[in-house]
């Protein structure tokens, strides 16, 4: 089986948009895939999927085996275990220093402060910001700031990393770096990256796997490389 | 262990937020004070009034006396009657030979007095107790009813009076109470409700990074145990001092030695029991109430 396989899926929400339709792929794990598409057509919607903050209508999303489309709210929390996600604002907490940040993840499954502090070093280490532990979120600049929250995705250790449009607040140079932070991590770590974006120009440097999705419709499934911006978007 | 250290951790986020919602906090504690002092001055007068209430109760009784031409048979066939009648509990026969006797007996002069009647002048008689006071007043009026009755009278109209005050004062303490819980439960809530606001990012994060819905919603559990507790603390110290100054000043009796007040060591230890657990247990529910309602898991 593979590690996500999504069949069949529609996605009506209760105002009556359907943000998918019959959207059906298969991602193996260690993958890095983008998921692009015009605004409003279904990307955010794709990526909820995946961590079950929406339920589709129709059709299974499958998860590591489990289907997550059948999974109870009162578990809901063991699928986010296994999943990082980052998002475009940060959401981080103001009050807590970037070391507080991470841990705070951590601390939630009940950790021990001994089993925290190394994870916790190792994944601000990872996102290379092992200088600014003791900074609170306003005192770092937009891209330290998603690094933190990549570490804050990544200190558990997940085997998929889901982001959605983490570079949309950034200027094109930090995204840069911010994108080889997230790619470092696919190659080192072998986690498998999922990522909703805008940006035609980090999507044609990188190479790797696109989805094209139009108006809620799977049109395009492009292998490593072969994807290129003329062609739609 | 994990579950202790969550623990532990929901124990430091309560605290944190009631002294960070200080004054809306304050409301809740003030409220739940108020409501456990009156459940706790309630309790006190319950106990009491139950106690003397038992003491008083043994005391009522109906005496009935008999026309002077009742036979045996009639008596018979009184006391029969009256025992079949709701809530008597028993009847005593005395026969005027027995009165006669027996007072005789109780002062020389009474049989010579007696000595000058060719016939026993006195009449035989009941006494009737009844299982509830607040039947002494029908129960009278059925004998007096019946034939071959001289009279039915119940002494301590005091007695009866106390004991219908105590009755509508437990009525009324009972729905104040429930009242106040009421209010105290709502007012929890909003408090709970106004932290769940103010931490609505972090529980967002919480429930990204795989917080368990039982991890979530601990805290403000936690945090309505901690309010309900601080709550019962003054209303706890007050029955405790309160009460036994309370004892010591009234010579353990209110206002007449018909109502004794119960001894203050054992009753205060539990009254405090159970107004530590009642504040904590509104406080929780008003937590829940709110955790059920905002905290959408
Ligand atoms: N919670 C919701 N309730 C109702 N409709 C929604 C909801 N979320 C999204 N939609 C609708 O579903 C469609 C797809 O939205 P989605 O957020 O997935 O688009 P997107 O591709 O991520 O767009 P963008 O690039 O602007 O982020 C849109 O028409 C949107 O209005
Ligand atoms: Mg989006």
């Amino acid at each position: 089986m593979k590690f996500i396989e999504l069949k069949n899926v529609n996605k009506t929400y209760s105002t009556g948009v359907t943000a998918l339709a019959d959207l059906s792929v298969e991602i193996e794990k260690g993958e890095f895939v983008f998921v692009i598409g015009h605004t409003a057509s279904g990307k955010s919607t794709f990526i909820k999927m995946l961590y079950r903050e929406e339920k589709p209508t129709k059709g299974s999303v499958i998860v590591g085996g489990v289907n997550v489309a059948k999974l109870r709210n009162g578990k809901i929390y063991k699928l986010r275990r296994k999943i990082g996600v980052v998002f475009q604002d940060f959401k981080l907490l103001p009050k807590l220093t970037v070391y507080e940040n991470v841990a705070f993840a951590l601390e939630c499954l009940g950790l021990k402060a001994s089993e925290i502090r190394p994870k916790v070093l190792k994944a601000i280490e990872i996102v290379g910001l092992k200088e600014k532990v003791r900074s609170f979120p306003h005192q770092l600049s937009g891209g330290e700031q998603q690094r933190v929250c990549i570490a804050r995705a990544i200190v558990n250790e997940p085997k998929l990393l889901i982001c959605d449009e983490p570079t949309g607040n950034l200027d094109p140079e930090t995204s840069k770096e911010i994108m080889s932070v997230i790619e470092n991590i696919n190659k080192d770590l072998k986690t498998t990256v999922i990522m909703a974006t805008h940006d035609k120009e980090i999507v044609n440097r990188m190479k790797k796997r696109v989805l094209l999705i139009e108006h809620g419709i799977l049109t395009g499934d492009y292998m490593k490389g072969r994807y290129k911006s003329h062609e739609s978007v | 262990m994990k579950a202790f250290r969550i623990i532990g951790r929901s124990f430091r986020d309560a605290f944190k937020s009631v002294f960070r919602n200080f004054s809306l906090s304050m409301a809740s504690i003030l409220c739940a004070t108020i409501t456990l002092m009156v459940v706790s001055v309630s309790f006190l007068i319950a106990a009491n009034v139950k106690d003397a209430t038992k003491s008083l109760e043994s005391e009522l009784s109906i005496v009935v006396y008999l026309e002077q031409d009742a036979s045996e048979s009639d008596a018979n066939f009184l006391q029969s009657t009256i025992k079949k009648l709701n809530n008597v509990e028993k009847v005593e026969y005395k026969s005027k030979d027995e009165w006669k006797q027996e007072m005789s007996q109780y002062n020389e002069s009474f049989g010579t007095i007696f000595e000058k009647y060719e016939t026993n002048p006195l009449l035989d008689s009941f006494t009737v107790t009844v299982k509830d006071a607040n039947s002494l007043n029908t129960v009278a009026e059925k004998i007096r009813d019946m034939d071959k009755v001289e009279s039915a009278n119940y002494g301590e109209d005091a007695v009866s009076t106390i004991l219908s005050v105590f009755d509508v004062v437990e009525k009324v303490t009972v729905i104040v109470v429930i009242a106040l819980i009421f209010v105290t439960a709502f007012l929890i809530t909003n408090t709970i409700k106004l932290t769940i606001y103010s931490r609505r990012n972090e529980i967002e994060i919480m429930r990204l990074v795989g917080g368990s819905n039982a991890a979530i919603k601990l805290p403000f559990v936690i945090e309505g145990f901690v309010i309900g507790l601080l709550g019962s603390l003054i209303p706890i110290i007050v029955t405790i001092y309160g009460y036994i100054i309370a004892y010591g000043k009234l010579n353990g009796h209110l206002i007449t030695d018909l109502i004794p007040l119960l001894s203050p060591y054992n009753l205060v230890f539990y009254v405090s029991l159970i107004i530590a657990g009642l504040g904590a247990v509104i406080g929780m529910l008003g937590s829940l109430l709110a955790v059920r309602k905002y905290l959408k898991i």
